[in-house]
């Protein structure tokens, strides 16, 4: 049986590729396209009859496949069905990494997940806390409660919404340029960002159309979310390309920090470098650049 | 004796100078005999070559029992020729002790089983056997060893004598009434014709089988008039959906795209990434997936390749066309694009088997290759590659160019999953070594990239480039850890073909295959 090492609560994650928890020929090595996480589905993916059938493949894949450093996480039914509770048993017996509650609306329904999972921790003899948590918003109501949400709990490491339920709540369609979800986004990042946690982005449905994904990847970017839910490898590369800071943004990072140490020690707090002023508010982002950039494996330095 | 990758051959088959196979470039600077056919003068001006039959072709070819006969197979799995031939020498002239020699055989020859389990066949000389012919031949019922030669070796064989071709059939989409064929022009189209060359100019007697006669000169040929006896106008040479197939589509497979960026990326991260690269790549799905990655490689560094040596299907029929490929010489043409292409698009040319592959001429287009991208049914920590034999011992594809362009060329890649169904692609020791380990020099799989220790320059190229490897042993661990390792193939002893290297020496038998015992 495969044992996976505790999970860490925040981590890189840019990349989320969803997969249905039922289908042995995805789910068998999913990790070879190198996305950060997978997210192995018991919900909309499968019908309601194969429910118990996906739950079997998800436990012997948890079990007998070592997916190695990608973070495998669940994403099970939710509140309103008879399922969810059977699901969170068999994510803890199984040992995965972290829980995606579905259709979360308010702090409690957060804290009911919680109950299930700290109960189901103990029933299987797994440490207490182990399993994280995420929480999916799809409904106008979910994004009003953002920050409750968000805050309701320490397993909690992060928050994504859901495009295509939430668009139906909201009586919109799909826009090239994000307008249908702009509020949405912007009030559940305002809410992750106060509550210290990451904030994940809804998937982009028509892998045909290269160029409307790249422009809403580089949108996700530029909001400040850490990363995107994906539906096939073969959009892994560029999210990856564009979450991933590049070599001149390391570098100046680098300096940055360096540059603020040295002057510090000599008791100057502002100066300039290549022409900006800099002062000790820039430390926090640069160090979270070389943060970042460790993590993709771009910086060995020890300066984070 | 064993060779030098470890095969046993056994001796009655080192005979006559036979040798096992020693390694790469073993043969370099040795000298070869070239045999001349022994060829009917025509003094007195003919109308035409045209005859009623094949029957009245093999009668004017003087064919009798125990002859050689000829055959390519630009018409690929679309084939009629081969089995109508055959049928009119067997069960029409009542013909025996036949050998075949085809550039290669497959499921279109399937009725040509039967006349190896009737022995009316004795022989098969072939660069790949599928199918039904596979089947009977691994069973043991063919009287003589079936000899496996690569598109290079096999012209080799040819013209050092050691195959002699009493009679060549060429399948031809469109001939004239003296046989001048082209592979254009018709309605069964296949674009090269280059399998057939070197037997029109080393049979005894050639015939043209056509189902498109055209006007007197049909120029430039393919084969030309000079070296034909007979023309011989059938109703059908074969079923065009099956010779070419529709445009060539680039694999959607999230696992064949991701192999086919690694293979780009190793390409990318060596020296012989330059203008004018010459490159060769197969239709399977990562290796014609490459295409579409290796492009974009060459608009960010602003390089054109130079040359696409193939095998040629639409992608890079494309690249020609939008000037990123400068030429593309071709044995064979995969797709309707491309059979359109050749002599047609400025660049796009025919060559023969020879002048493509073989290792015993003057250099080979095969030796100016900078990056050769191939399949494998198998591969051995070895590096040794298994393109014929499936995992059952049954003989079912085709060495073809393989082992040529991996000799060849200047990085030999190798692209598979590292598994297929229940079977590990990479394992302990291949069934059968049609392509030896010396000549291989990167594998790519979707589980991670290995490269031949023999190349320590492609490591350090990998290295700096940031492209992680691992050992061929770690993947074929990982491999075993998925699916088992599969029981030892239980043989008899009968040889059923012999493998020979391109440069001739022998480089593994296949053993006839002890039928299952439950």
């Amino acid at each position: 049986m495969i044992k996976r090492p505790k999970p860490e609560r925040f981590r890189l994650r840019r990349t989320m590729m969803f997969m249905n928890a039922q289908k042995p020929g995805l789910i068998k090595d999913a990790y070879i396209y190198g996305c950060d996480s997978i997210m192995l589905d018991l919900e909309d993916a499968v019908a309601e009859n194969q429910k118990d059938a996906a739950r079997f493949s998800l436990y012997h894949a948890l079990t007998t496949i070592d997916y190695g450093s990608t973070e495998v996480i669940v994403r099970i039914n939710g509140l309103d069905t008879p399922h969810w509770q059977e699901d969170i048993r068999v994510c803890v017996a199984g040992g995965a990494d972290g829980i995606r509650i579905a259709k979360c609306e308010s702090a409690q329904d957060v804290r009911t997940v919680e109950a299930a999972v700290e109960a189901a921790e103990k029933e299987f003899g797994v440490e207490v806390g182990r399993t994280l948590l995420m929480a999916a918003l799809e409904s106008p109501k979910g994004i009003l409660n953002a920050y409750e949400i968000c805050s309701a709990s320490d397993r909690m490491f992060g928050v994504a919404i859901s495009g295509g339920d939430f668009r139906k709540c909201m009586q919109t369609t799909f826009q090239p340029d994000g307008v249908d979800m702009l509020a949405a986004r912007g009030q559940m990042l305002l809410a992750a960002r106060a509550a210290g946690i990451q904030c994940f982005d809804t998937v982009f449905t028509d892998l045909d159309d290269d160029a409307g994904f790249e422009a809403e990847v580089r949108q996700n970017k530029a909001m400040g979310f850490d990363g995107k839910s994906l539906i096939n490898p073969k959009q892994i590369r560029l999210v990856h390309q564009v979450f991933t800071p590049t070599e001149k943004e390391v570098r100046q990072a680098e300096k940055i920090v360096r540059a603020i140490e040295e002057q510090a020690k000599l008791g100057i707090g502002v100066f300039t470098v290549d022409g900006k002023m800099l002062d000790i508010a820039f430390v926090p982002g640069a160090k979270r650049t070389l943060k970042l950039a460790k993590a993709c494996g771009m910086y060995e330095g020890d300066l984070v | 004796m064993k060779n030098a990758v470890g095969r046993e051959i056994p001796d009655f088959l080192l005979v006559d100078g036979k040798e096992v196979y020693q390694g790469k470039q073993y043969m370099d600077g040795k000298y070869i005999q070239k045999v001349g056919p022994r060829t009917r003068r025509y003094e007195t001006p003919q109308e035409t070559k045209v005859v009623a039959s094949l029957v009245d072709a093999l009668k004017l070819c003087g064919a009798r029992d125990g002859m050689t006969f000829s055959f390519h197979h630009a018409l690929r799995n679309g084939d009629f020729v081969a089995n109508m031939v055959m049928k009119a020498a067997i069960e029409e002239m009542g013909l025996k002790d036949l050998t075949i020699a085809a550039t290669s055989l497959g499921d279109a020859n399937d009725p040509i089983a039967d006349y190896i389990e009737q022995g009316k066949v004795i022989g098969i000389q072939t660069s790949g056997i599928r199918g039904r012919m596979g089947e009977v031949v691994s069973a043991g019922k063919l009287k003589t060893p079936a000899i496996i030669r690569s598109h290079g070796g096999r012209p080799r064989a040819i013209e050092a004598g050691e195959v002699h071709i009493d009679i060549a059939f060429v399948a031809a989409p469109t001939s004239d009434c003296v046989g001048n064929c082209r592979g254009i022009g018709g309605k069964s189209n296949c674009g090269s014709l280059g399998y057939a060359i070197t037997d029109s100019r080393f049979a005894d007697y050639v015939v043209v089988v056509t189902d498109c006669l055209v006007d007197f000169p049909n120029f430039p040929a393919s084969v030309e008039a000079i070296d034909v006896d007979a023309v011989v106008v059938v109703d059908s040479i074969g079923n065009p959906k099956k010779i070419a197939s529709a445009a060539a589509r680039i694999s959607q497979n999230p696992r064949d795209l991701m192999m086919a960026e690694n293979v780009a990326k190793v390409i990318a991260s060596t020296p012989y990434f330059k203008d004018g690269f010459v490159f060769q790549t197969g239709v399977g799905g990562p290796s014609l997936a490459a295409n579409l990655f290796l492009e974009k490689y060459m608009d960010e560094r602003n390089i054109q390749m130079g040359l696409a040596v193939g095998g040629i299907c639409k992608p890079m029929v494309e690249l020609l066309k939008k000037g990123k490929v400068r030429a593309a010489v071709d044995v064979q043409d995969f797709d309707l694009d491309a059979v359109n292409s050749i002599n047609q698009t400025p660049g796009h040319f025919e060559m023969s088997a020879s002048q493509y592959a073989n290792p015993a001429n003057k250099g080979a287009f095969v030796n100016k290759l900078d990056f050769v991208v191939l399949a494998a049914l198998e591969i051995d920590t070895d590096f040794n590659v298994n393109v014929l034999t499936g995992s059952d011992g049954v003989l079912r594809g085709a060495p073809g160019g393989h082992p040529d362009t991996a000799a060849g060329s200047k990085v030999c890649i190798i692209v598979t999953p590292l598994i297929r169904g229940r079977m590990a692609t990479v394992c302990e020791k291949v069934v059968t070594v049609t392509t030896p380990g010396d000549c291989v020099d990167v594998l790519v799989t979707d589980y991670g990239i290995a490269v031949n220790p023999l190349r320590p320059d492609l490591v350090e190229c990998l290295d700096k480039a940031g492209i992680p490897h691992v050992s061929i042993e770690s993947l074929k661990d990982k491999a075993y850890s998925l699916v088992g390792r599969p029981d030892d193939l239980q043989w008899e002893d009968q040889v059923v073909a012999v493998l020979e290297a391109r440069d001739g020496t022998i480089l593994d038998v296949v053993r006839k295959v002890k039928p299952l015992e439950l």
